[in-house]
């Protein structure tokens, strides 16, 4: 008696702990961890939402009969019980109405799941576009009707904190690995277009509050849309594996209303004509040695290194190679263009020029390299015009 | 003429083992020397695949980076796939369809014997290639298994040694194929019709021509990766006029096969295993051949399911979503027969046991997450986060795994003629029984919260179900070397001999052998009758 209910009780004890430990660890407010999918801010949030539940359900209520039928079986249908076996070995009634059954309800699922998809992917007409690249390990974000566009990148004290062995708390950085310094800013309630690509490899632009992902491919543009209801933050990653720092390409989505959008996308004018006029000013070299140290950091430290050294084998060395130390006009063309089959990007269609001169004068006269070499703006801009 | 037919007979009558070491093992043709060594080689590959999950598990315990930089971290993962699937899951089915089908179709051996050792020792010389790419100066293949270009073609020198190995791999699965097809259509003991073979042998058959299929496919996707890498080809390069999301539409189309044979045989081994513990004949064993079939044909028209973010046209999408649903009919058709087989039997739960109904109900929480990845709207919030990591371990671990722990518990009285310890098969069982929910469930949580998998470090959000996750990770890692210990005292410590039938209810012609079977199974074709196969062709 007592063995025999041993593998009941066993089970009994090991589905109630199970079931406790998940319940207890996912009721909300417990540990504050979230665990369900996001309603998000947009209708096509909704949508997925929506149609998360419904299949959930259906699926919890299909195992609940599956198993409970199952656990009657094996509590009944015991050797140790002294239950003798049946013999029968087919029913041609039973298979065909556990086949209709099933094609049933997945008809029924089919309905709304078609629906959800069209009404998601089925574009309405849009009074904005936005182009979105994505760079190993950044991202650009053109306003192609406002003539803006910027790099967003994670935040320097996240950056700081995520290195091996930092001694940084991840609990002391505010939004660790989920901040940038140039988030992007849209209008709320204005229906958007997005233009999704990239320049490298595949990435994929994700904010589950928008409900959606897409990837970005390079060569490729694949469109997708939204519209906001609530202005506010949200806060995204990139979704496919792109290489070292996949896990360090946060997505920052800030939504203002209407009129606070168009101040900010007037400021944003305003850089950028500022911008032009620094281009056509000729720069003194400590002006450009210091600009150059602060884009050297934000951008090209996390592979090249803040020393200069490099991260064998994939990120060579600048300091004392013989690019950076070779003809300022090679030089230039790496770093505008990139290496093909490299994690090294075309910074010319991500950096402004004065940047890109600013830290080609820095690395080659920086790390132990002592070209002495001053390079211009208009140097950049002429040779980025042909 | 007759002194060759001497030899034979000679042969025949007397059980030689060959003596020496390297004979015995190098040379090898015969069926379970093979299959032994196929079962050892996945095992040991189960652990180094393993223990770089540990190191995953571990990187994951707290936010912040506190063991290894994010490029080794990448190679982790890929290499923890690659080796699970090509190293691990799959030989150990060629262990188990070499033991088992000469023994289960009453036949002496496997039909090519030569083939068969060669299709071994390919492996440990692929795998020996794959590994050492971590030590070389590029590093390993850091791409994710699925190795989508242009991210793979980043990697360095060491590339090509990858693509190599994938090749031998494939090789020696394709070889094991047509091994499987040829003994199976061939070898069969007079009387031995296709349905009346044990349910194990079908979903091998199936298995070989989805494997003979799609092998070639992926073969031919990674030698175009290796032309693009290192000779200047464009397959996959848009500058060039090529499309990096071709390669996805090959590598999934090979892909979703791919899943399938590595679930197959596990359907296979849970119908044998599920009857003769329940003393009472598999349900409905010609719908569940039917299923398999139908699985199998499904597999390979569902491939875009693996890539709804990709940008495809809408009726793309519609299609691939109603087709990936459509699976769920035959596999919810396997499920029901297995519960209607336990339904008024006399069951027991030895170890095999156990393991087989753990099976049942998590492969099925797989298939049910499985089911809700199919839907392409929700999925567009699903994909490439922890949700789908959470979805295909709970199908890959408590399903394949678990059902070769049943398989290996099942038969190993069988193999080695003495029976296990039961009582530290039964903690093994509880132990990973338990550990493998704490390790995959709450990674449902967090995909549906927002963590994208293959990150090596995430926001605090995210830190109580990682921490969670990791011990369950742990006490699963080290619940297996239990599993090593029963298997290695039942083979060479146990002084409990087994018995021919080993298990009451156990029915089929390899219970007809002694226990350990002579070295060539059947020398004389079985009688087959009612009384000693499992499955009687149905009465209509």
């Amino acid at each position: 008696m007592k063995k025999q209910n041993t593998f009941i009780v066993a089970a009994a004890v090991t589905a109630a702990v199970i079931a406790a430990f998940w319940l207890l660890l996912a009721a909300p407010g417990y540990t504050g961890n979230k665990i369900n999918m996001t309603q998000g801010v947009t209708s096509q949030s909704l949508i997925s939402y929506q149609l998360h539940m419904t299949i959930l359900w259906i699926c919890v209520v299909i195992g609940v009969i599956v198993f409970s039928a199952m656990f009657i079986s094996i509590v009944l249908h015991r050797k140790s019980r002294g239950h003798e076996a049946a013999q029968f070995t087919h029913s041609t009634k039973a298979e065909i109405i556990w086949t209709i059954i099933p094609v049933i309800i997945l008809v029924v699922m089919a309905v709304p799941a078609t629906k959800a998809l069209v009404n998601m992917e089925v574009a309405p007409e849009t009074e904005m576009t936005i182009k979105i690249t994505g760079f190993q390990w950044r991202w650009k974000y053109e306003y192609v009707e406002d003539g803006v566009a910027f790099i967003s990148s994670l935040q320097s004290n996240s950056n700081a904190a995520r290195q091996l062995a930092s001694g940084t708390e991840p609990s002391a950085v505010e939004n660790y690995l989920l901040d940038v310094d140039n988030p992007l800013v849209i209008p709320a309630n204005t229906k958007i277009k997005f233009l999704i690509t990239a320049d490298d490899v595949i990435h994929s632009w994700w904010v589950p509050a928008l409900g959606w992902k897409r990837d970005a491919i390079p060569g490729f543009i694949n469109e997708a849309w939204t519209e906001v209801m609530e202005p506010g933050i949200y806060r995204g990653q990139c979704a496919e594996l792109c290489g070292k720092d996949h896990g360090f390409m946060p997505i920052v989505l800030n939504v203002l209303p209407k009129a606070e959008f168009q101040a900010w996308i007037q400021q944003q004018q305003q850089g950028m004509a500022n911008e032009q006029a620094e281009v056509k000013r000729l720069w003194a070299s400590n002006e450009l040695m210091e600009q150059g140290a602060e884009v050297y950091a934000a951008q090209c430290a996390t592979c090249h290194q803040a020393n200069g050294q490099g991260l064998a084998p994939a990120f060579p060395a600048l300091a004392g190679s013989a690019v950076v130390n070779g003809p300022v006009d090679d030089n230039i063309e790496v770093v505008l263009h990139g290496r093909q089959n490299t994690a090294m990007p075309a910074w010319g269609s991500m950096l402004s020029d004065s940047d890109i001169a600013a830290v080609l004068t820095y690395t080659r006269n920086t790390f132990g390299n002592e070209t002495g070499d001053v390079v211009q703006p208009q140097t950049i801009a002429r040779i980025k015009n042909g | 003429m007759s002194h060759e037919s001497h030899e034979l007979a000679h042969d025949d009558h007397h059980d030689h083992k060959p003596s020496g070491f390297l004979d015995r093992w190098l040379f090898t043709t015969n069926h379970k020397d093979i299959g032994t060594l196929y079962l050892v080689f996945s095992l040991l590959m189960f652990f180094i695949g393993g223990s770089m999950a540990m190191v995953i598990r571990a990187e994951l315990f707290m936010p912040g980076l506190q063991l290894v930089e994010p490029e080794f971290f990448n190679q982790m993962t890929t290499m923890h796939a690659l080796i699970m699937v090509f190293g691990a899951v799959m030989p150990a089915w060629v262990g188990f369809a070499n033991w088992m089908i000469p023994m289960m179709i009453g036949a002496p051996d496997m039909a090519l014997p030569r083939m068969n050792n060669w299709s071994f020792w390919i492996l440990p010389f692929a795998f020996t290639m794959l590994l050492s790419t971590l030590f070389m100066d590029s590093g390993g293949p850091a791409a994710g298994w699925t190795l989508y270009p242009p991210l793979s073609l980043q990697g360095g020198q060491s590339f090509a040694f990858v693509v190599f190995a994938v090749h031998m791999m494939g090789i020696s699965s394709i070889m094991g194929s047509i091994n499987v097809i040829a003994t199976i259509l061939n070898m069969r003991a007079p009387g031995m019709t296709l349905l009346k073979m044990p349910l194990f042998v079908w979903t091998w058959l199936i298995t070989a021509f989805l494997l003979i299929a799609v092998m070639p496919v992926l073969a031919g996707a990674v030698t175009m990766l290796l032309t693009d890498h290192f000779f200047g080809t464009s397959f996959f390069n848009a500058a060039g006029g090529g499309d990096p999301v071709m390669f996805q539409h090959i590598f999934w189309f090979f892909g979703h096969p791919e899943v399938y044979i590595m679930i197959l045989p596990a359907f296979g081994v849970v119908s044998e295993i599920i009857p003769t513990f329940s003393r009472k004949p598999l349900f409905g064993y010609t719908a569940m051949v039917y299923a398999t079939a139908s699985i199998a044909f499904l597999s390979f028209i569902v491939w875009a399911h693996h890539m709804f973010t990709v940008g495809m046209p809408l009726t793309g999408e519609l299609f691939f979503m109603y087709a990936t649903m459509l699976i769920a009919v035959p596999t919810g058709v396997k499920v029901f027969n297995w519960v209607s087989t336990m339904w008024k039997g006399s069951m027991t739960f030895e170890t095999p046991m156990l393991f087989a109904i753990a099976f049942v109900v998590l492969f099925t929480i797989g298939g049910l997450s499985g089911l809700m990845l199919a839907m392409a709207a929700a999925d567009l919030q699903y994909h490439d986060t922890y949700f789908v990591v959470a979805h295909f371990h709970y199908v890959l671990v408590p399903g394949s795994i678990f059902a070769l722990m049943a398989g290996t518990y099942y038969w190993l009285p069988k193999w080695t003629g003495h029976m296990y310890s039961e009582k530290w098969g039964k903690i093994h069982f509880w132990m990973s029984a338990i550990s493998v929910n704490i390790l995959f469930f709450p990674q449902h949580y967090l995909g549906l919260a927002g963590m994208p998998r293959r990150i090596p470090d995430y926001s605090t959000q995210f830190a109580d179900f990682n921490m969670i996750s990791s011990i369950g990770g742990f006490i699963f890692g080290a619940s297996q070397l239990i599993f090593v210990g029963v298997i290695v005292h039942c083979v060479f410590k146990s002084r409990q001999a087994a018995t021919g039938r080993v298990w009451e209810g156990a029915k089929g012609l390899e219970w007809t052998l002694s226990s350990p079977p002579p070295y060539h199974s059947f020398n004389t074709p079985p009688v087959i009758d009612s009384t000693t196969i499992a499955h009687v062709e149905e009465a209509h």
